[in-house]
């Protein structure tokens, strides 16, 4: 019995000693954190482009336009955040922000305003309804195609890759068939965009003040709340998951709407900003997405998720290639250099991960 | 039936049951799998379930958790007879199952497992500081040293810490019966020490336990009664001291040991 409870000490002291290790300095802890690296680097991206190109890049007005032209991906990497985390994946946000703009468009057109209809109306004249009749519009297309995501992936278990590769194709052939091909503009939507709730602090002018809220509200949702609780469990292991009496297809239908909803409500900002649907575009926004949640840390395999690190992950693609614009460098090289720092980043994340699973 | 009232006359415990089966059967399309199987679990005691392979342990632990229901048979709890069709209702009686392969979710941490499904909230946000608290009031409960921090992922915890964090979760909600499906089957010496050492503490507190074990030497160390299943029939449920090793594989392998165990007329069946 002594000798039995010998080694019990040994491994006793073995797992606190191996728990000690798991646990490093501060610092180190923090350098380890991919959110920290990833920041730094976004740090020094901005500090270097600032002493480069000083008094063009690190003004007020050009950090604005950077801030604006990031905010409705942000919107839409946010919710897909939400989907990565539960080691899903969706293509479709092309088409949800495009159905989003023309759900949007195509109900300010039904809506009369004096002689004419809502979409006519310039911006000075806008009014509230109009304003919520086109969100609804671009929430409704957002709902509808997230949950026909949700149902293609958690419950007729068609792999996520190709059940949005689907919803991205169709998607995209009801905008244009609702729209004949032809793109729409309205000014209606203007004062979402462009305008200064909150005037008196630079570069806040409404747009980017959405997308900071759309930012909080993801980062408690996904850290702080039950709902992003479950979706990190999900991602974890969807099987521990059902054993607690999770509804695991319900909860990723829900998801998969909360991404739809997001998209469709970047394609509502993208017709306020732009001031006019865009049938043909956003084709990479997919593809640029990804690429942000991935850069901020986020896993694509699922289980691990950072909100705050995505709104990094989106900064650090638009700074490179605003920075090469403005020091003259040729910016085909910030795809090349976006690559890169992708495939560092995600390279790292294995890494951390090989060296965590002592199992 | 007489084998019945044979044991009726000598049970393991003089104490009533918390668990108590009486000839529950269930059978999957033509295959009868269990055969009218009694078994009874008490507050405070470890009960060791036995047999071969395919003996029906595990089909009799899944009928008790509500993963299925049973086919015949009653199912009495504290007392009263019981009707468990689903894992919630198991659960809402104060049943849990540590299944072999664990389940917890390896990129979150001990905390957020054992809560996983049964948050505890404030102000509709999740209160990590409460789930923290009582996680840790949990292990330190169960005198369980092994872990330095609460905080830690699971993937970063050896084995047999992950079956201490999936104990531990069962036996966080007030649970009255807790049933571990081979919980040392894949663990090193060291470790079963440890997890045995865990699974008797539950007793101690007050829990009944139910193990399902192939390993002999555990099965004496920890078990106040064994209850050996021999292909779908309860061959004996008795005090770990009336037994030894070669007697507990004899009613494992043949039904019977001596005197105890299934009739010849019925090891046959
Ligand atoms: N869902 C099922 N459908 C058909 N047969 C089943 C089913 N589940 C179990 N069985 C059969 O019931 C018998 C008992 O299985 P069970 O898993 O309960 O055995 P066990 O005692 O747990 O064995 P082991 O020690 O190998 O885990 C086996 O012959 C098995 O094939
Ligand atoms: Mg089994």
């Amino acid at each position: 019995m002594s000798e039995t409870t010998k080694a019990l000490d040994a491994q006793v002291a073995a797992d606190a000693a191996a728990a000690e290790e798991a646990r490093p300095s501060r610092l180190r802890q923090l350098v380890a954190t991919p959110i920290m690296a990833t920041l730094a680097f976004l740090a020094v991206l901005l500090l270097a482009f600032s002493i480069l190109a000083p008094g063009k890049f690190g003004t007020t007005s050009n950090l604005t336009l950077l801030a604006q032209n990031v905010a409705i991906l942000t919107v839409a990497s946010v919710g897909t955040t939400f989907v990565i985390a539960t080691a899903g994946i969706d293509l479709s946000i092309p088409s949800g922000i495009i159905l989003g703009e023309v759900f949007a468009a195509q109900a300010l057109m039904m809506i009369s305003a004096g002689d004419g209809k809502a979409i006519d109306v310039p911006a000075d004249q806008t009014r509230a309804g109009y304003v919520l009749a086109a969100l609804a519009g671009a929430l409704v297309a957002g709902l509808v195609i997230g949950a026909v995501n949700g149902v293609l992936v958690a419950y007729m278990r068609i792999p996520p890759m190709l059940a949005t590769l689907g919803t991205l194709g169709a998607g995209l052939g009801v905008a244009l068939l609702i729209r004949k091909g032809v793109n729409v503009a309205t000014y209606a939507l203007n004062p979402v965009a462009t305008g200064t709730l909150i005037p008196g602090v630079p570069g806040l002018t409404n747009l980017v003040l959405i997308g900071l809220i759309v930012v909080v509200i993801g980062y408690v949702a996904l850290h702080h709340s039950v709902f992003g609780r479950h979706t990190l469990a999900i991602g974890s292991s969807e099987e521990a998951a059902r054993r607690v009496g999770l509804r695991v297809e319900r909860h990723l239908l829900k998801v998969y709407v909360l991404g739809g909803l997001a998209n469709g409500f970047a394609g509502f900002l993208s017709l306020a900003y732009f001031s006019t649907t865009s049938v043909g575009g956003h084709t990479t926004d997919n593809l640029q997405a990804i690429t942000a949640v991935a850069l901020g840390g986020t896993s694509l395999f699922g289980g691990v998720a950072t909100i705050l690190g995505t709104l990094i992950g989106v900064w650090i693609p638009a700074v490179l290639q605003n920075g090469f614009i403005i020091i003259g460098v040729n910016p085909y090289w910030q795809m090349i250099a976006v690559g890169i720092v992708l495939v560092l980043a995600v390279w790292s994340d294995q890494l951390r991960r090989r060296s965590q699973n002592r199992r | 039936m007489d084998r019945e009232d044979e044991f009726m006359a000598t049970p393991a415990h003089p104490e009533t049951p918390l668990l108590s089966l009486r000839g529950v059967t269930k059978s999957f399309g033509a295959v009868d799998v269990l055969k009218g199987v009694d078994l009874d679990a008490w507050s405070g005691k470890v009960t060791a379930l036995v047999g071969d392979n395919g003996a029906g342990k595990s089909t009799l632990i899944k009928g008790i958790a509500g993963i299925y229901g049973f086919d015949g048979g009653t199912y009495t709890f504290e007392g009263q007879p019981a009707q468990v069709a689903s894992p919630k209702q198991a659960n809402d009686l104060g049943i849990e199952v540590v299944y072999q392969d664990l389940a917890l979710c390896d990129n979150l941490d001990v905390v957020a497992n054992m809560f996983l499904g049964r948050e505890a909230l404030s102000g509709g946000t999740l209160d990590e500081a409460t789930m923290e608290q009582r996680a840790n009031e949990t292990l330190k409960g169960l005198s369980v040293r092994t872990l330095k921090s609460v905080r830690q992922n699971i993937s970063s915890l050896s084995g047999g810490q992950r079956q201490t964090v999936a104990i531990a979760r069962a036996v966080l909600w007030n649970s009255k019966l807790v049933i571990l499906d081979e919980p040392t089957a894949a663990l090193g010496v060291a470790q079963t020490e440890q997890v045995l050492n865990l699974v008797r503490r539950l007793a101690d507190n007050g829990l009944a336990v139910i193990l399902i074990s192939h390993n002999m030497n555990d099965v004496m160390q920890v078990a106040d009664n064994v209850a050996a299943l021999y292909l779908g029939q309860m061959a004996a449920q008795v005090s770990t001291a009336q037994l030894d090793r070669a007697r507990i594989v004899e009613l494992i392998t043949s039904g019977r040991s001596g005197d105890i165990g299934l009739s010849a007329k019925e090891v046959a069946l």
